[in-house]
């Protein structure tokens, strides 16, 4: 008889199912696991004492930084706690871009996570399906802001400017891409950034059909995760879950609704809740929540298109002043220079400001002795929580089953790390 | 610390309410500002006032959302006083000589946001220890959720949780020494990490940059904010 012992086995930090810079200590009894130790901190950058030594406003870009495929719903955690802070409210039409932009950023983290989640358990078209549709709204990122991926496009007091009239273009001439293909790339382009988000919500629910299609009924997909890492509603909340993780034990919450933000409470849309708890039924709550998404920001384009106005409040000791102004107006010049040299001083006291970041509940809770700077942030990660109960998860699973489980906490080490 | 509050909803008031007939008894200061509710209790009341918060009808925190330290070694010190004005200038230079009390009672907070999904509310609950002996109650027994959180704060803050099964450092590096989230901690840290190709092994030294600072932190108390300040609005 061989003698059969229990071993431990290292899974990364180098690891493609690692998501990032995770290790994990695993002890098994031959392929079961028995207790999973993750080691975090690889990516340990200390944004929030960094914060602490920056003005306000610099450390917008940080934001973008910590959840890096859910960029602008973290900029906007960040924003709201300042501007609940200084007491000071965006104007309407800054309300509607910054839930437009926090929809998009929904779409493009679930987009990533599905890719990734698939190609773990061995999807690897839907992948490639899912790259696709990203470059679309990280174009929509770019237009906006310049930078497709760290935006630092919301600013306390409103958004950094408005949606642009024309969208980039494709070269006309290229090694790679024949005319035609060029033209086809750019036939959606020839109008606003609004046509062309219209455009894209009016063909992605096919493409989620497509996902669908692949993986929803797919008898290998289900056997990978229908019945794998249950959690209880009950452990759920006691494991400080939020998101679709919570969502997908069956608990109805979504901070949306409950605690409306931004223009949640004029848009119409539907929470989707699982029913068992596991892998397949987060799954389907995210994949409803992309739809649900598109929903929002067809409701948004409509309404961006009919109702023009400022995007950001008109008080210059929080917003910069125009450039043009600056030119011509002494006070404007002055309020320039104090804000890009000294920034502004909230009142003293604590803010605690959360958004339904597409992980989860994404909190900044912010300190002010009155200073120019945040005497202390923290970062309320979503992901932290989630990846705590990676232990209790994975518990009696098998090895193969800790990569689904890995892949449905959505985990990105931007944020857990900070 | 409270200076403003601001329009409140009901929902924080009725909190507010019953918070204040619960605990009328005890002396807690319940700070009510920015539309959110801070409860402060002594180090050793926390564990059975989080466990009343969590299983009494009128609360049902059901969630520990967050739990965090803060140092409050250096709260309201700016680095940038203009008093010196002479023929030569401003007595302008950024102060770096922080002053740190050894036995500061109040140095360290551990700061705890609780959400009730059942009353949709929120509040946040805080524990001041001191710079002697950071010692406080684990809130593992009431929400499993605190437990990498309570990792953290010990990890950044020293701060120790009494009873936390796996009281480790979690976010730097194995073999770290020292807490970087505290206010004595520099910023570019102590030590600082390269190859060395003679020794075929990373070595660690001091840190050969000098610490700087771009924009001071200077505290204006002359209304330059907007909003609910009384100052701002009669400006």
């Amino acid at each position: 008889m061989p003698e059969i012992r229990n071993y431990t086995l290292n899974f990364g930090p180098q690891h493609p199912s690692a998501h990032g810079v995770l290790r994990l200590v695993l002890e098994m009894d031959g392929e079961v696991i028995e207790r999973a130790d993750p080691h975090i901190g690889l990516l340990h950058r200390g944004t929030e004492k960094l914060a602490e030594y920056k003005p306000y406003n610099q450390s917008i870009g940080y934001m973008d930084r910590l959840d890096y495929v859910s960029m602008m719903c973290n900029e906007h955690g960040y924003v709201r706690a300042i501007e609940k802070l200084l007491g000071v409210e965006a104007p309407e039409r800054a309300q509607y871009i910054r839930t437009l932009f926090d929809e998009i950023t929904r779409i493009l983290n679930h987009l990533m996570w599905l890719a990734a989640h698939a190609i773990d358990i061995g999807a690897m078209s839907v992948f490639l399906y899912c790259f696709r549709e990203r470059e679309d709204l990280l174009d929509c990122y770019e237009a906006v802001s310049g930078a497709r991926m760290h935006a630092t496009y919301y600013r306390p007091g409103g958004v950094h400017r408005d949606l642009p009239d024309t969208m980039p273009r494709y070269e006309g001439k290229s090694k790679w891409h024949s005319a035609r293909e060029i033209a086809q790339r750019n036939s959606a382009r020839d109008g606003s950034l609004l046509d062309f988000i219209q455009d894209f919500a009016d063909r992605f629910p096919g493409h989620v059909d497509e996902y669908e299609t692949l993986l929803t009924d797919n008898r290998i997909w289900k056997q990978r995760t229908v019945g794998i890492g249950v959690v209880s509603p009950e452990r759920a909340l006691q494991l400080g879950f939020t998101g679709p993780m919570l969502r997908g034990s069956g608990i109805e919450w979504d901070l949306r609704k409950k605690q409306p933000y931004a223009a949640y409470h004029q848009v119409d849309f539907d929470i989707p809740v699982g029913v068992n708890g596991d892998c397949y039924d987060r799954y389907l709550v995210r994949m409803e929540e992309m739809r649900q998404s598109n929903r929002i920001i067809r409701q948004c384009v409509d309404w961006l298109r009919a109702n023009p106005g400022p995007v950001a409040i008109d008080d210059h000791k929080v917003v910069p002043p125009k450039r043009a102004e600056v030119k011509e107006n002494m006070e404007a010049l002055i309020h320039h220079f104090k804000l890009f040299t000294e920034g502004y001083c909230p009142p003293p006291g604590e803010v605690y400001a959360a958004v339904e970041a597409p992980k989860g509940e994404f909190g900044c809770y912010i300190v002010s002795d009155g200073a120019n700077k945040p005497y202390r942030l923290k970062v309320r990660a979503p992901g932290f929580p989630h990846l705590a109960a990676l232990d209790e998860m994975s518990r009696g699973h098998m090895l193969a089953d800790v990569v689904a489980i890995i892949g449905t906490l959505d985990i990105v080490f931007g944020e857990i790390d900070r | 610390m409270v200076t403003h509050i601001l329009t409140r909803t009901a929902r924080v008031d009725a909190l507010a309410a019953a918070i204040r007939a619960h605990f009328a008894e005890s002396d807690f200061e319940l700070i009510d500002a920015f539309d959110e509710l801070t409860l402060d209790v002594p180090a050793e009341r926390l564990l059975d006032v989080a466990r009343t918060l969590r299983d009494h009808d009128d609360f049902r925190f059901e969630q520990l959302i967050d739990l965090c330290g803060v140092d409050y070694a250096a709260y309201g010190r700016s680095e940038w006083e203009t008093d010196e004005a002479s023929a030569t200038g401003f007595g302008r230079g950024v102060d770096r000589d922080l002053r740190i009390e050894a036995d500061d009672p109040r140095r360290f907070g551990v700061v705890v946001h609780l959400l009730s999904l059942a009353h949709n509310h929120r509040l946040r609950l805080r524990v001041h220890v001191g710079a002697a002996a950071p010692i406080v109650d684990s809130l593992i027994p009431v929400w499993d959720s605190a437990n990498w959180f309570e990792r953290e704060a010990f990890d950044l803050y020293g701060i120790l949780f009494r009873g936390h099964p796996d009281l480790r450092r979690i976010l730097t590096d194995y073999g770290f020494v020292g807490h970087p989230f505290r206010k004595d901690f520099p910023l570019s840290g102590q030590v600082e990490m390269r190859y060395d190709p003679e020794l075929k092994r990373v070595v660690y030294e001091p840190v050969s940059i000098e610490p700087r600072v771009l924009v001071p932190r200077v505290i204006r108390e002359d209304s330059r904010y907007v909003g609910p300040g009384e100052e701002a609005r009669h400006a």
